[in-house]
């Protein structure tokens, strides 16, 4: 009994029993993921890097190097998520009749929601703000961003919440409810384990890194841009930038509440989303959703940001109706508040409600259908190159357009009736985020790589990887849409009808294309660094770009630029090309740049211990985790000492190196 | 190109800041401060909302009638509206280079805080003891945890505000700690204003109920 009460004490509702030895898969993913871990560590070990990476990346405020770290999280969990989305489509193409498939439904559910959550937040999410953090502040002719150390830190917290997702693997469960842990599903009578517990800290953690960076993005955007460079000649992608981190800023504290109270209910016993004592569980889908809907544009926007960009670059025109595009991202911010009754129509608020969600639903398609026409024009008549970015800009418009055809069919009321909740509308959101979102990320990827490293990716890789992807994408989702329209409803891990099994057998082909795709695109990356010095771009500009990130070295010195450009026309760089300007070569200033830290590390590492120590119950840690938490912070606080200055002889140097790089190297876009 | 003022009629168009002016630390503080105030706002915009579909959920419990007592709530009230008028005084002593005033008013505002937080813990035992606990409807699940979240503010305010008395006693009233005071003073009044939505719609309204 006494030994009941202290291991209770000591490890809370962790036991044995909590670690999954008795599942073949997990554990043998598990093997896997330790061996490659234990290599990953080795080798880091063996080769000394562990001293750089602490100094040069962990610990550094440098927005590029923090853009970069986020990219790499991105492209990490992307593996996680997508072996989520094999297994899944695997299973449904063998559970017929009296085969069960390989995934019990207890395995089946938590991998339907880890896939959403990991996809959402930590792939779609880091590659959002990693482009969005190394790009911004070049854009606009900045050193930084407004708060590099809260940069970092935003980070860190990102990654904590990714570390919580990934420990929900070997450690107890994830959650079993789909992607939103509707209540009362995700409450405490049916949910008791752990599982929905790792959603919401995940969630939290990861959360307010997203906040704060949000916070840190617009300050940059309203404070940091360059002279001359009035609101209406900024770049396209940092005017996307700008309307999503206001998105994220207004939408992200919804969640935060909408959690929050979840997880009263579920620790604290009160009754927000329960069918008892006056809780009401669409209250959570009302909220949680009045959050979700704004996301999806947060993800998007800056896709749209980066397909401005690339259209006009590999058109080699200015973008069609730069004014057009900005209202049109303006007016789908706002809107994106007044939708968010679409995803619930069936929820039985009445006719009028209905209407007035489905009309601004459809609505939203004309300044979204406006970006398509001014990308279009943007390419009439200009002389395209079809290098990568411009391949994945085209496979967009083509793709997206479906998408968003489908969304405006599910926006008509009746017609969702009939499509809730279907096979119809799972296509349909995977039509628009890998067709919108992932494309435009795998465009700004082929797109920003020169920028920063100094070396383009290798294209015969780069066009496989594209080809699968986009061909994958349509074999494995366009049966999803009929088997939809015949009334299949998703999540569901067995089926009885065998006329259904051909459909999910072309959409498991179809993932199978995309895995190619995924497997070309780490095949580029590899091939690139090896084969780098024949890929190297001297010019800082490989694309004849027209935006200032072209203006500097690739990749860029510490201090970006060492004089700030002036900006006198909406494509800076362009516009400062075809003037002749010259770079200015002597009489270089002291630059001023904030130090690193390892704050953000700490920090975000004790609130990973804290979010777990409150899934698994042991207050004692997580009592601890938190006064550790607040207690670093106040110890931050007492640091004064967080600059330095680039001293005139350091800044000569690289730019004497840039200088001789220029006179050596190709002059095509060296001014 | 000689500097970024180009006189008018020039030629030669400039590219480059060759002049620069050193950019003040701190410059988008304020506008990064409020911008995350904004956010918190939105927290508690949604627990108003919350309060605004639970308000009557009593699930056949007790009322705000039966449970609020109006003159204690006056009394926290005040004690919160004074705090933020000691910190008023603080910052005008603190602009005035007065570190030994500052940190007076500081200390007043400290206690005011302490005394509101305190009635506020003293109200929710009252209720809690009387079975009117977070678990017992919706009504109070709402109700604790929008004033909890409040109170919870409060008492991170009150720590910030002990650590920067510390800073402002160790280094003085130079610009990074008057920043500081700045952006706690945007705090510590913001708090003031979702206290004043908290007292018409939760305690006044909720008594008419």
């Amino acid at each position: 009994m006494f030994t009941d009460t202290l291991l209770k004490t000591v490890f809370g509702r962790l036991t044995l029993e909590s670690f999954p030895i008795h599942e073949p898969i997990v554990l043998a993913t598990f093997v896997v993921v330790a061996l490659g871990g234990a290599a990953l560590v080795g080798a880091l070990t063996y080769f000394r890097v562990w001293g750089y990476l602490w100094k040069e990346w962990f610990t550094s405020v440098d927005h590029k190097r923090i853009g970069v770290m986020y990219m790499v999280l991105g492209i990490v969990m992307l593996l996680r998520g997508f072996a989520d989305a094999i297994m899944m489509r695997l299973q449904q193409a063998m559970a017929f009749g009296a085969n069960e498939g390989y995934l019990n439904a207890h395995h089946y559910d938590q991998i339907f929601t880890a896939h959403g959550v990991i996809m959402i937040f930590f792939v779609a999410m880091p590659f959002v703000t990693g482009l969005m953090n190394y790009v911004v502040p070049l854009q606009i002719g900045a050193r930084d961003v407004s708060f590099p150390f809260l940069n970092n830190f935003s980070f860190w917290m990102t990654a904590a919440g990714a570390a919580i997702v990934m420990a929900s693997l070997f450690v107890g469960e994830f959650a079993r409810t789909g992607w939103l842990a509707f209540a009362p599903l995700s409450g405490l009578d049916y949910s008791p384990d752990v599982g929905v517990d790792y959603y919401i800290w995940a969630l939290q953690v990861a959360g307010v890194g997203t906040l704060l960076s949000g916070v840190n993005l617009i300050a940059t955007i309203v404070k940091m841009r360059a002279p001359g460079m009035t609101m209406m000649k900024m770049p396209v992608f940092t005017w996307s930038a700008l309307v999503t981190n206001v998105l994220i800023v207004a939408a992200f504290p919804v969640l935060t509440a909408v959690l929050a109270m979840l997880s009263l209910d579920r620790y604290l016993g009160t009754n927000f989303f329960t069918n008892t004592l006056g809780g009401n569980p669409m209250m959570y889908v009302n909220m949680i959703w009045i959050w979700g809907h704004p996301e999806v544009y947060i993800l998007i926007l800056p896709a749209f940001g980066v397909f401005s960009e690339v259209v006009s670059t590999f058109s080699g025109k200015r973008l069609f109706g730069y004014t057009s595009m900005i209202y049109a991202l303006i007016v789908i911010c706002i809107l994106a508040y007044l939708v968010w009754l679409h995803h619930f129509f069936t929820m039985g608020s009445g006719a009028s409600v209905n209407s007035f969600f489905g009309i601004t639903t459809m609505i939203i398609s004309i300044p979204t259908g406006a970006k398509i026409f001014n990308w279009l024009f943007t390419m009439y008549k200009g002389r395209i190159r079809f290098e990568i970015p411009m391949l994945w800009a085209v496979a967009f418009m083509l793709t997206f357009t479906v998408g968003g055809m489908t969304g405006v069919l599910l926006a008509v009321p009746p017609a969702d009736f009939v499509l809730h909740n279907s096979l119809f509308l799972v296509a349909h959101f995977h039509n628009v985020i890998i067709g919108g979102v992932l494309f435009g990320m795998f465009a700004g990827i082929n797109y920003w790589w020169p920028k920063a490293f100094g070396f383009r990716l290798n294209d015969w890789w780069g066009r496989l990887s594209f080809w699968c992807w986009f061909v994958g994408f349509w074999v494995a989702f366009t049966p999803l849409y009929v088997l939809g329209l015949m009334g299949v409803t998703r999540r569901l891990r067995h089926f009885e009808d065998p006329s259904l099994q051909i459909w999910f057998v072309i959409a498991a082909v179809g993932a199978a294309i995309i895995a190619v795709g995924i497997a070309a695109f780490l095949m580029q990356i590899y091939v690139s660094i090896r084969d780098r010095e024949s890929l190297r771009d001297a010019t800082g500009d490989p694309w004849n770009g027209r935006t200032l990130e072209w203006a500097t070295s690739s990749p860029p010195p510490v201090y970006n630029f060492a004089f700030t450009p002036v900006v006198r026309d909406l494509d800076a760089w362009y516009d400062m090309k075809s003037q002749n300007a010259e770079r200015p070569v002597k009489d270089f200033r002291e630059i001023h740049m904030p130090k690193n830290t390892g704050a953000g590390v700490v920090l975000g590492g004790l609130s990973a211990v804290f979010g777990l120590a409150m899934i698994w119950y042991i207050w004692w840690l997580a009592g601890l985790s938190l006064l550790g938490v607040v207690g670093y912070a106040i110890f931050h606080s007492f640091n004064y000492d967080r600059d330095y200055h680039i001293t005139v002889d350091e800044v000569r140097r690289v730019e004497d190196e840039r200088t001789a790089a220029l006179k050596l190297g190709n002059t095509v876009g060296a001014a | 190109m000689a500097s970024v003022a180009t006189p008018p009629g020039t030629e030669q168009p400039v590219f480059y800041d060759l002049d620069p002016h050193e950019h003040p630390p701190g410059a988008s503080t304020m506008l990064g401060f409020w911008l995350y105030l904004m956010s918190d706002c939105l927290i508690f915009a949604m627990l108003f909302a919350a309060w605004g579909v639970y308000g009557s959920a009593y699930a056949g419990g007790p009322q705000p009638r039966d449970l609020f007592d109006l003159k204690l709530v006056a009394v926290n009230t005040a004690m919160l509206l004074f705090s933020s008028l000691t910190y008023g005084m603080a910052m005008i002593s603190g602009d005035e280079g007065k570190r030994g005033a500052l940190l007076g008013w500081l200390a007043a505002t400290g206690l005011f805080g302490a005394a509101f937080l305190g009635i506020e813990l003293y109200e929710f035992s009252h209720l809690i003891h009387e079975g009117a606990g977070p678990q017992r409807s919706a009504f109070l699940s709402s109700f604790f945890t929008l004033v909890g979240t409040h109170g919870l503010h409060v008492t991170f305010g009150l720590i910030w505000l002990t650590v920067l008395m510390v800073q402002v006693g160790m280094r003085g009233l130079e610009p990074a700690n008057m920043r500081r005071l700045q952006c706690l003073s945007l705090f510590w009044h913001f708090l003031d204003v979702i206290w004043i939505g908290v007292f018409t719609f939760v305690y006044l309204l909720g008594v008419l109920r």
